[in-house]
């Protein structure tokens, strides 16, 4: 197993034992991990509703459960695979991992707030768990007033008061990226040598402290119109339920942002590597994030065309939202003009990535069929919405988290995962995914509504496809569990640079030790210098961490 | 926030980066409480551009008087803090601990003469719910105004109570002396932050407590 050497060497996992040193790390590595096993547990608490919730849509009669356990269903598998999933996956395991390394810096700028931010994630989980096992919260994760202010016999309160908690997590990570960015990079890390991953993660940061605090007073304010009687958006009083949609939908959609792009920042990083070139276009990509997360502000109202908002109004939205493709297909074009001509080569992060180009076209084009108004009347609230925003959050974002967990495992822990199973569980997600959603969009189109437990027979095929499809995802997703895992113990040592990748994370060892480079690096080169040059920094005192 | 105790915290390379860290985090963390009152203020214009009549009506039943001592309460803990930080830059123990006293004390003023006026509002029932009562046709809206006056005024003094906890640990750090010209950031983060809230009052008096005046 081990070489002699590797088994001495200390680094952030060996340097202390116990539960204790976990929990009161402020190593940004450890924290990661512990993110990592929190994300990952409250994936699988969301996909145990989605698998409740896909059982029942096999037969048109409810069978299973009824219309109230079917929106309880829906709201918990929203709430905690929005805001305790997919929102802290790769910003808070992923960008918390690998932000101080390729910038080469020790740790972020704030490593007790940054650990301060799990536990209050945790916290935050803590009371939605307790919302779930209590009975639930039946307002779908929208928490739409009147219903959810006034008239739902659920536990909204606790619930909202989850969220409200674990926003603050996301506030203090974007908040500690930023500062880390700003002051932190090595020498020579100009902001135009940065990796893509880190511009992704400064944009991302940027709504993360823009947009979150306007949840965060927003479902306060809902939860002291259920506790205190206030009433801001209560109609009786001629308060306005509008308000709350705006006001929800102004974080809410930025959050789409806050989902996919890092996931876009992974991908860079992913195809550069695997086509060994230089992404093309750098300067595009990096602003495209950027104007994503700017525009990402001025589109919240697409989400209430059929509302009765100003259809003034909804003329602006419909097309402040087109302008949102611009960016996004940047991205998408350039990753694609990287791989031309380069010498490609199809390891499992390579898989996930390329998924990721096709499943974020096809969920992207069909967000601008959303953003027409016209066709957004018919389709406006059906599966066709469904199967559109699964696209980018599970077939985009998913995709990229898992990519960047495998591309980076073996930095995260010195072994490398079973490489042919990796691959199988790669294309059985994408098959997988492609069953369940894509008949959705036919779905929707041909009128079935969402957020019903019963349907007409002859929506039944497509519903029955839909259901194989998810069983076949879920193979998919408990596969690299189960590796991964077992690679742990018995995975082949990695060493520093199992994909001859560029970048400084892969120039020092793995896994890294606890202050990340024994000498500072000087960063003498751009980024993704394949071909060029055979480090991106220069060591003066001596080499990078025990290479 | 740093520990006093060691030059600077080990993820930084010298105690400038360290300065320079803590100073942009805390201006970030202010743009973030910045879009969080942002939303209740958003509310608030919409509603007071909704329902004009009724809005002016329930602000001329707010206590001028003890708004307008209470501004004045908290300009004066904001000119005190900016003379804790001056304290502090030229290293002057005594006049910091003293001035950082003196703010909490005016905060600690501020937040009771706002739980008197809290007290007054409940028995005159006009705190949103079951048991408010405003005469007129414009009660409706008058308790829409009212659930503004208490949510965005509370979310403020609990700021307030955040501030208090922040100037006491201060105080005690101050006391032993862990603050000099060298190292003072605490003492200038936690001087931001109650500018900011003090900031967020001088917009909440008018709106609140002025509205109705030029109708009497």
């Amino acid at each position: 197993m081990n070489g002699p050497v590797e088994e001495r060497r200390q680094h952030y996992l060996n340097v202390n034992y116990g539960l204790k040193s976990w929990l009161l790390t402020i190593d940004h590595k450890r924290i990661a991990w512990l993110y990592l096993v929190g994300v990952t547990f409250f994936f699988f608490v969301g996909g145990l509703f989605a698998t409740l919730i896909r059982m029942e849509l096999l037969t048109p009669q409810g069978d299973l459960v009824q219309a109230e356990t079917y929106n309880k269903l829906f709201t918990m598998h929203g709430v905690t695979m929005i805001f305790f999933f997919l929102i802290p996956s790769i910003p808070a395991v992923l960008g918390n991992f690998l932000i101080p390394l390729m910038i080469g810096a020790r740790d972020l700028a704030f490593p007790r707030l940054n650990l301060a931010s799990w536990y209050i994630y945790i916290l935050g989980g803590v009371f939605t768990l307790a919302a779930a096992a209590a009975g639930g919260v039946d307002t779908g994760w929208t928490f739409y007033t009147p219903y959810s202010s006034i008239y739902s016999n659920t536990h909204v309160a606790l619930t909202v008061i989850g969220i409200f908690i674990t926003g603050f997590s996301s506030i203090l990570t974007g908040l500690n990226f930023i500062v880390t960015i700003h002051t932190m990079r090595a020498p020579g890390m100009t902001w135009f040598r940065l990796p893509l991953f880190v511009w992704a993660h400064y944009a991302t940061s940027i709504i993360f402290i823009l947009g979150t605090p306007v949840i965060a007073i927003t479902l306060a304010l809902v939860a002291f119109e259920r506790l205190f009687g206030l009433g801001i958006f209560n109609p009786e009083l001629g308060g306005d339920p509008l308000l709350f949609q705006h006001l929800f939908w102004f974080y809410s959609h930025p959050a789409v942002y806050i989902m996919i792009l890092p996931g876009m920042g992974v991908i860079s990083e992913l195809i550069a590597c695997f086509s060994r070139k230089r992404v093309f276009g750098y300067d595009f990509v990096a602003f495209s994030s950027l104007a994503i997360a700017v525009l990402g502000f001025l589109v919240w109202g697409h989400h209430m065309f059929v509302s009765g908002q100003s259809v003034y109004a909804s003329m602006i939205f419909s097309l402040l939202s087109m302008l949102v493709a611009i960016p996004s297909a940047i991205k998408v074009f350039n990753w694609t003009a990287t791989l031309y001509k380069g010498s490609i080569s199809f390891d499992a992060p390579m898989i996930y990535a390329l998924g990721f180009i096709g499943l974020f076209t096809i969920g992207g084009l069909t967000g601008l069929f959303l953003a027409t108004l016209g066709v957004d009347i018919h389709v406006h609230d059906t599966y066709f919405v469904i199967a559109h925003f699964h696209y980018i959050m599970v077939g985009s974002a998913v995709m990229a988290y898992l990519g960047g967990i495998h591309f980076w495992w073996p930095k995260m822990t010195g072994r490398k995962y079973s490489e042919p199973l990796a691959r199988l569980a790669a294309v059985i997600i994408f098959l997988g995914f492609n069953l369940t959603f894509f008949p959705q969009f036919v779905l929707g189109y041909l009128g079935m509504p969402r957020r019903y437990h019963v349907y007409p027979p002859e929506f039944q095929v497509l519903n029955v496809m839909s259901t194989a499809g998810a069983s076949i995802l879920a193979v998919g997703y408990v596969l690299p569990l189960a590796y991964l895992i077992w690679s742990l113990r018995y995975g082949v040592v990695a060493g520093m640079n199992p994909w001859k990748a560029k970048g400084l994370e892969w120039e020092t060892a793995s896994p890294p030790p606890t202050d990340n480079f024994d000498v500072t690096p000087i960063v003498v080169h751009e980024a993704y210098a394949y071909g060029e040059a055979e480090s991106q920094a220069v060591y003066p005192t001596g080499k990078p961490a025990n290479v | 926030m740093s520990d006093s105790s060691i030059v600077h915290a080990h993820q930084f390379d010298d105690a400038e980066q360290q300065h320079e860290a803590s100073w942009l985090g805390m201006w970030v963390f202010l743009a973030t409480e910045v879009m969080f009152f942002g939303g209740m203020f958003l509310g608030y214009t919409i509603y007071r551009s909704t329902y004009p009549a009724a809005f002016a009506d329930a602000s001329n039943h707010l206590d001028i008087w003890l708004g307008t001592i209470n501004t004045a309460v908290l300009i004066g803990s904001s000119f005190t803090m900016a003379l804790a930080v001056r304290s502090a830059q030229l290293g002057a123990r005594k006049p910091l601990v003293l001035f950082l006293i003196l703010t909490l004390v005016l905060g600690a003023l501020f937040l009771g003469i706002k739980f008197t006026e809290y007290y007054a509002k409940i028995e005159e029932n006009l705190v949103p719910g079951s048991n408010f009562s405003f005469a007129g046709p414009l009660g409706r809206a008058a308790e829409i105004f009212f659930s503004f006056y208490f949510a965005m005024t509370g979310m403020h003094a609990l700021h307030m109570i955040i501030g208090l906890a922040l100037l006491t640990a201060m105080i005690v750090k101050a006391g032993r002396g862990r603050f000099s010209s060298v190292y003072n950031t605490p003492v200038e983060l936690v001087g931001l932050y109650w500018h900011f809230v003090y900031i967020v009052w001088i917009f909440l008096f008018p709106l609140l407590y002025l509205v109705g005046r030029h109708l009497q």
